[in-house]
């Protein structure tokens, strides 16, 4: 089954064209900075941003700072919120399960393949960012113009070897994918609830909002370390000089509960579901 | 084949079958009888696993549903409420991802689809996304697909929904085929006509229960009446003074007259004088018992007027 539901995604027209747009963003940015050079000042606008300007082999990070907030999660929760409904509304669903197709493995191939989804797009918008930071930003090499460390700059200003910033840009990517599985696991909870797709995506990014608002209200303290995106954009720590872990394994353990959680709800909710559409 | 006992589902307050005791034999071809919106869609749901009964136990091919589900559907092919299907992909594609899904080999699975296209009269079928196609067509994939594990038991809910003439006339004769070479079939429909023509036993379900189920010849025995004709209306008559009091009807020509032998009749109207032209044993008609077992009020057999179904 699960070869099945990948084959589908890989095969729809609709996953290229959104991972495309989700690409586009970043790629359009890398293109105003490099013909502008104008960056926002340190300490503002997306992560790495203002680093970038100097050192274009950070771009990857960049871009992942520019679509993790709302592009990816947008995706993510259209096409998880459409697993279950989706297939119920088509009328696919109950001729799968005939099949037969056990509902616990239908859950599973669903969530795989979104989570391929993820990982398709952040590996496609991370080499697009590689490239195009390298070609229109330039290395830190060639702009420091002086003898040449090969590598990065942290984000603390110390200087990161190229096997360093290669390693944490692979962890920060699978942080990123991790912080999208919690997304995919609610959606598809949402997606056996719901009697539409859109319901489901909406609902999902409706937690997604409320999280977003809660973490910068100071009255929400009490419930702020549990918010589904309170440590998203903690693999910014992961390029400190010493690596910052707190939040990021705390985001990582946040997580996997979101993900067990939810998924165990939506297998509960579906396994005994009567299927009448 | 098919064996409920007790088999309920409420939703909510509504109960949408109660009670239902089904019994499909091996070899038949059992046709489904009931209104839109009595629980024939439900219960065929029940049957295959994807509505949970309220209570009561269902059996298929002697496992009980849907706890041998896993035994059970490799061997059952289903259409539920019509066809339905990846609309942009093509015909062929689609078969073959059902087919993945399910337990067949991945190298047979190119002959299989194949063999169900062409069972179905879609073997010349193009690269045309499944979107493109007509309604018909549509249903033959449908069908397709429930004939892609050449399965012991089909259950399919209106076949023929959204064929034209020559189309219902195909699938009645793929069904006969097919039951011919070992496939029991149950076929649900509203559409008596369809029912009266293609299968042998019949069960007749109104308001969630069962409320006749037999053999169709069973169900259309002889009344005990004699259909009988004469020639003109003088000799009608004079026919229903010589049988007396035996005549139930008179319209003209036509008499219908109580009695089991006929062949007394005809001597007794012959030495009178009467010419007889015909005489047939008269029959019940499907329609008839079903509107005598669903009773006044039901007679309705076109309209969705609980709106079950409509919910399901």
């Amino acid at each position: 089954m699960i070869r099945v539901e990948l084959s589908k995604m890989v095969r729809s027209r609709r996953t290229w064209v959104t991972i495309l747009l989700i690409d586009a963003l970043p790629s359009l940015v890398a293109v105003l900075l490099s013909l502008t050079a104008i960056g926002p000042r340190p300490g503002t606008g997306p992560a790495f941003l203002s680093a970038v300007l100097t050192d274009g082999t950070l771009f990857p990070l960049a871009a992942l700072a520019i679509v993790l907030p709302l592009l990816l999660p947008i995706a993510v929760a259209l096409t998880a919120g459409e697993a279950v409904a989706g297939e119920a509304q088509q009328g696919t669903l109950r001729y799968l399960l005939v099949r037969p197709v056990g509902r616990l493995s239908f859950l599973v191939a669903k969530m795989v393949a979104v989570m391929a989804f993820v990982v398709i797009t952040i590996v496609v918008v991370a080499v697009t960012a590689y490239v195009l930071g390298v070609l229109l930003l330039g290395n830190g090499e060639v702009t420091a113009g002086s003898a040449v460390v090969p590598g990065g700059t942290s984000v603390s200003g110390t200087t990161l070897s190229t096997p360093e910033l290669v390693g944490r840009t692979a962890l920060a990517l699978a942080y990123a994918i991790l912080c999208m599985a919690g997304v995919a696991a609610i959606a598809l909870f949402l997606s056996t609830v719901a009697d539409s797709p859109l319901g489901a995506a909406l609902g999902t990014m409706a937690v997604l909002i409320a999280s977003t608002l809660l973490f910068t209200l100071d009255a929400a303290d009490v419930v702020r370390d549990v918010l589904p995106t309170r440590y998203w954009l903690a693999f910014v720590d992961l390029f400190r000089d010493p690596v910052l872990w707190r939040d990021v394994v705390r985001g990582v353990l946040l997580q996997l509960a979101y993900v067990v959680v939810f998924f165990g709800a939506a297998w509960a909710n579906f396994a005994t579901k009567d299927v009448t559409d | 084949m098919i064996r409920t006992h007790g088999l309920t589902k409420r939703f909510g307050r509504v109960a949408a079958v109660s009670d239902l005791d089904l019994d499909v034999r091996e070899g038949d071809v059992y046709g489904f009888l009931g209104p839109n919106g009595s629980g024939k869609t439900t219960t065929v749901r029940m049957l295959l696993g994807l509505v949970l009964p309220t209570s009561g136990t269902a059996e298929v091919l002697g496992r009980p549903m849907p706890a041998s589900a896993a035994e059970v559907l490799p061997q059952v092919g289903a259409m539920v409420e019509g066809p339905a299907a990846y609309g942009q992909l093509s015909g062929r594609r689609n078969l073959s991802l059902y087919d993945a899904a399910g337990r067949g080999s991945r190298s047979g699975r190119a002959g299989r689809v194949d063999d169900a296209l062409a069972r179905v009269g879609l073997s010349g079928v193009d690269r045309r996304p499944v979107h493109a196609y007509s309604l018909g067509m549509r249903q033959r994939l449908g069908l397709a697909q429930a004939l892609l594990t050449s399965p012991r038991l089909l259950v399919l809910d209106e076949p023929t929904n959204g064929l034209d003439p020559q189309g219902i006339r195909d699938i009645r004769a793929l069904l006969l085929d097919l039951n011919a070479a070992g496939t029991t079939v149950l076929v649900s429909s509203h559409l008596l006509a369809e029912i009266e023509q293609t299968c042998g036993r019949v069960g007749v379900i109104s308001r969630g229960r069962l409320v006749v189920q037999d053999d169709l010849d069973a169900l259309r025995g002889p009344t005990g009446r004699q259909l009988l004709r004469t020639v003109g209306a003088t000799h009608g008559e004079r026919a229903a003074g010589v049988l007396g009091r035996a005549v139930e009807e008179r319209d003209g020509e036509r008499l219908i007259v109580r009695g089991e032998d006929p062949a007394a009749m005809v001597a007794a109207l012959v030495g009178a004088g009467v010419p007889v032209v015909e005489v047939t044993p008269e029959r019940r008609t499907l329609e008839g018992v079903v509107l005598d077992a669903t009773g006044a009020g039901s007679d309705d057999f076109s309209t969705s007027d609980h709106g079950r179904e409509g919910a399901a």
